[in-house]
């Protein structure tokens, strides 16, 4: 895990919700970009200070999906599944919740260390939309903070519930989604080979992703020779890869 | 068109201008059903066609309060079932 001292945070969400806007309101002029190794995709860094913890913020890519269809989803993926950020904010859109959620249950079965930042709730008022967000965050298990981010509204209700979430103050409970029986019985078999091997990967997200013979993720975990599984835990980056090259 | 039973099946691409259909299947395989489910196209899902590009492909469609572009090959593969909004 990173040292609480240098906490990072990612912001993911769908294109489009305000993301950039967020983590400029965040963030303001303490900021710089860099690329993401090997891919062209560019990410802003950028911190803020909450409490005398001062956490970097990554805006990524907007994504509708981690499924790796497009290198910005598979940086937004891999940003989140390797550089092991303390917390992941997703932004959504108040105004079309029911689209936005498909991402934030993604991100949810891979890091339960998640806060919801329901942006453009001007915006869904205007249109006559009432968001709930205490009864979103109860069915979520994780935070869900209301923000106009453009007028920095709930901008610091979103740092407190970072920094709770990051120092686990609050202490979030995702409700895990349950697939047909037959799968859940490959999954049990999977999950109790795969904990031991890498332990800071939810070994539930794994399996299913080996289950999907999910090709972009196997990569990352085949050994050069790519002849054995045994050494996953070797091959995983964030062993040897502790913070991105950008961060400095 | 002539207004089709309600219980027809029929793929998206004739669903006629403006009306509805509730998606029953996605027939396409690979890394575009996989996109187009996470659009939010997933059986039960109320669908709406709402107006076409100038040469008929692509076209746009109301899903989940949001328009979505969708190409007519894509179209093609996703039976819906005709419905009301
Ligand atoms: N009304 C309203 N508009 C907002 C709010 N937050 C952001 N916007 C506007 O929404 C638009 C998109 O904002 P961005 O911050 O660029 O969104 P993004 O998620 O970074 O977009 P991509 O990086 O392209 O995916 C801009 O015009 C913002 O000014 C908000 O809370 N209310
Ligand atoms: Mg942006």
């Amino acid at each position: 895990m990173n040292n609480l001292k240098h906490p990072i945070v990612a912001l993911s969400g769908n294109p489009n919700t305000g993301k950039s806007t967020v983590f400029n309101a965040l963030t303001g002029l303490n900021q710089h970009t860099g690329n993401w190794p090997g891919k062209t995709v560019t990410l802003a860094a950028g911190t803020f200070a909450w409490q005398n913890t001062t956490f970097t913020v990554v805006d990524l890519p907007g994504t509708y999906s981690l499924f790796a269809n497009s290198p910005d989803e598979e940086v937004a993926r891999d940003f989140i599944l390797f550089e092991l950020p303390d917390v992941t904010v997703v932004v959504v859109d108040a105004t079309c919740l029911e689209r936005n959620l498909n991402l934030v249950l993604q991100v949810l079965e891979i890091t339960p260390k998640t806060v919801v930042c329901v942006n453009l709730m001007d915006e869904a008022q205007r249109q006559g939309l009432v968001v709930d967000t205490d009864k979103l965050a109860t069915e979520l298990g994780v935070p869900a903070i209301p923000c106009v981010a453009r007028s920095g509204k709930g901008l610091a209700a979103l740092k407190k519930a970072i920094f709770n979430v990051a120092t686990g103050r609050i202490a979030t409970s995702p409700r895990p989604i349950r697939y047909d029986p037959n799968i859940e019985i490959a999954l049990a078999v999977l999950t109790k080979e795969l904990s031991p091997l890498a332990p800071l990967l939810s070994p539930r997200w794994l399996a299913l992703r080996l289950l999907e013979q999910d090709e972009s993720i196997l990569q990352h975990f085949l050994p050069e020779d790519k002849t054995s599984t045994s050494s996953l835990v070797m091959q995983h980056p964030s062993t040897t890869k502790k913070v991105a090259p950008w961060f400095s | 068109m002539a207004a089709a039973n309600q219980d027809t099946i029929i793929p998206l691409s004739l669903l006629p201008n403006d009306s509805w259909g509730e998606i029953v299947a996605v027939e396409i395989m690979g890394p575009v059903k996989r996109r187009l489910l996470d659009l939010g196209l997933v059986p039960g899902t109320k669908i709406q066609f709402a107006f076409s590009s100038p040469l008929g492909d692509p076209r746009a469609y109301r899903v989940r309060g949001t328009l979505l572009a969708l190409r007519a090959n894509e179209a093609q593969s996703i039976m819906v079932r005709r419905s009301e909004q």
